[in-house]
């Protein structure tokens, strides 16, 4: 494969995806083949095969065992990557918790996929959300550029020593994994100066100079408990670093994403859309339109959802109107959203009035998150921003 | 809030005080009748633990293990391990 680091080129998200990890020499990379994510494991080992990319591939069987096989590199204290979609994310599922548990800064990218069943091989983003409570770190990307970026800046989180915590790069596959875009490929030297704070081998390893015991045995419950309150609060800590390593990005390569969140024209908006990956692109071209024509409405695109942006959001809620979270994933026993519940939860939180919360539901199945559904999604809104009654949910394509 | 363990995350030193001691968990303990011990090891080459040790007379398990499962005394050819209630 020709190397294109250093560049300007129109690649999709899955080959923009590669360059990332290429960017970052990882020491071991283990992909099973599943639709849409196929062409990055293959993007990489053309790499390896190539010599652009000094990396360990094991070719495993399964997905369990692609991640299985980095927990063991990873303990090691290699940098390692991994990419799968829908069900082979279901079928990773203990090795994901393992992965989390034990705190291994693995770094994986989800071509995000409908989740069975209906069966369907098609863009959605549940199969990323149901696993919102593995005790990973979840980011996700509204452009191929976003997917090669934010793949960097997830190593530089992944590996802090104060987080220590693996990280999945979302994406909606076919969208973003197939479509092409402008990219800037950044140069081997500059990636290297951006990751050069981590990865020098200071976390704990796995090594015959120093025995440890790993993944022990966890006895009594107390020391059990200690275990997960370390995890949760090394997830909250990452929250702050997310926005200054954005914030460094920045000041590098000169694209910078807002940190947990962005605010798009929302800071003098009585309504606010919230939207999540691909469709944010989408959002963003309505709320212009919605601002020519004197509408109050701005945007807000939760790019961590997991741990999931409390005090920014917190803030950026303050004072609005109504908000309508535009959601691609279902939860079904509340028959909403995940974006919804989870801004729900914030709402006694929030200083002053609180604003009416209404959720659309969109994109399921591979269908388009359209600006007709955006600008519907806007006039509901902004009727409860009225006082108007508007039901809660709505499934907007049914409509 | 106390914390017992210097690490991040479930990694412990092997040294075997940090071990869990899974004698804990028995409710009947092997007990050998030195003069019967032949010391022919069956009892060392059963144990599912690989607790029991090799002592001057005889053979017996090391209790800071031994789960109390009984197979040394089953095995035993010259019947010397009686199984004792706790």
């Amino acid at each position: 494969m020709r190397d294109d680091r250093g560049k300007v080129r129109v690649i999709d998200g899955n080959k923009a995806a590669a360059y990332g990890v290429l960017l970052c020499r990882p020491d071991v990379i283990s992909c099973f083949p599943i639709t849409p994510q196929s062409a990055l494991g293959e993007a990489l080992s053309s790499f390896v095969a190539d010599g652009l990319l000094d990396a360990e591939i094991v070719e495993p069987e399964g997905e369990n065992s692609a991640l299985s096989s980095l927990i063991g590199a990873s303990v090691a204290g290699g940098r390692t990557f991994t990419s799968t979609s829908s069900q082979g994310l279901s079928f990773m599922y203990d090795a994901y918790l393992f992965t989390a548990g034990n705190r291994l800064p693995v770094v994986m990218a989800i071509a995000m996929r409908e989740q069975v069943a209906p069966h369907g091989v098609v863009a959605g983003q549940q199969d990323a959300v149901l696993v919102k409570d593995g005790g990973w770190i979840q980011l996700y990307a509204e452009s191929c550029q976003e997917i090669l970026d934010t793949i960097i800046m997830a190593y530089r989180l992944a590996e802090d020593p104060e987080v220590l915590l693996p990280v999945n790069v979302c994406y909606e596959g076919f969208y973003l994994s197939y479509q092409s875009q402008r990219v800037e490929i950044p140069r081997q030297d500059e990636v290297d100066r951006f990751l050069a704070p981590v990865g020098g081998g200071g976390r704990l390893r796995l090594c015959p100079e120093n025995p440890m015991t790993f993944s022990s045995y966890t006895v009594p419950g107390s020391l059990y408990t200690e275990y997960r309150v370390k995890h949760c609060a090394a997830l909250q800590r990452a929250k702050g670093k997310w926005d200054a390593i954005d914030e460094e990005f920045k000041g590098v390569f000169g694209r910078g994403y807002g940190g947990q969140i962005e605010e798009y024209r929302s800071e003098d908006a009585e309504v606010l859309i919230v939207s999540m990956g691909c469709a944010t692109g989408t959002a963003r071209g309505v709320i212009d339109r919605e601002r020519e024509r004197g509408g109050s409405v701005g945007l807000l695109k939760i790019k961590m959802f997991r741990p999931f942006p409390v005090e920014r959001l917190l803030k950026a809620l303050r004072g609005k109107k109504a908000v309508g979270v535009i959601d691609r994933n279902v939860s079904y026993a509340w028959s909403c959203g995940h974006g919804y519940l989870e801004i729900r939860s914030l709402l006694s939180d929030i200083e002053g009035a609180p604003p009416r919360v209404l959720n659309f539901i969109a994109g399921l199945g591979g269908d388009d998150v359209t600006p007709a559904h955006v600008e519907r999604a806007v006039e509901m809104t902004c009727a409860a921003a009225e006082g108007r009654s508007v039901k809660p949910v709505t499934w907007l394509s049914l409509e | 809030m106390r914390f017992q363990s210097p690490y991040e995350a479930p990694w412990a030193s092997p040294e075997p005080e940090l071990d869990i001691k899974t004698g804990e968990w028995r409710f009947q303990r092997p007990v050998t009748k030195v003069g019967k011990c032949r010391q022919c090891g069956w009892c060392y080459i059963f144990c599912p633990l690989g607790c029991i040790e090799e002592r001057e007379t005889h053979f017996a398990a090391n209790l800071e293990y031994c789960k109390g499962c009984g197979i040394c005394a089953r095995v035993c050819p010259a019947k010397a391990i009686a199984v004792v209630r706790e």
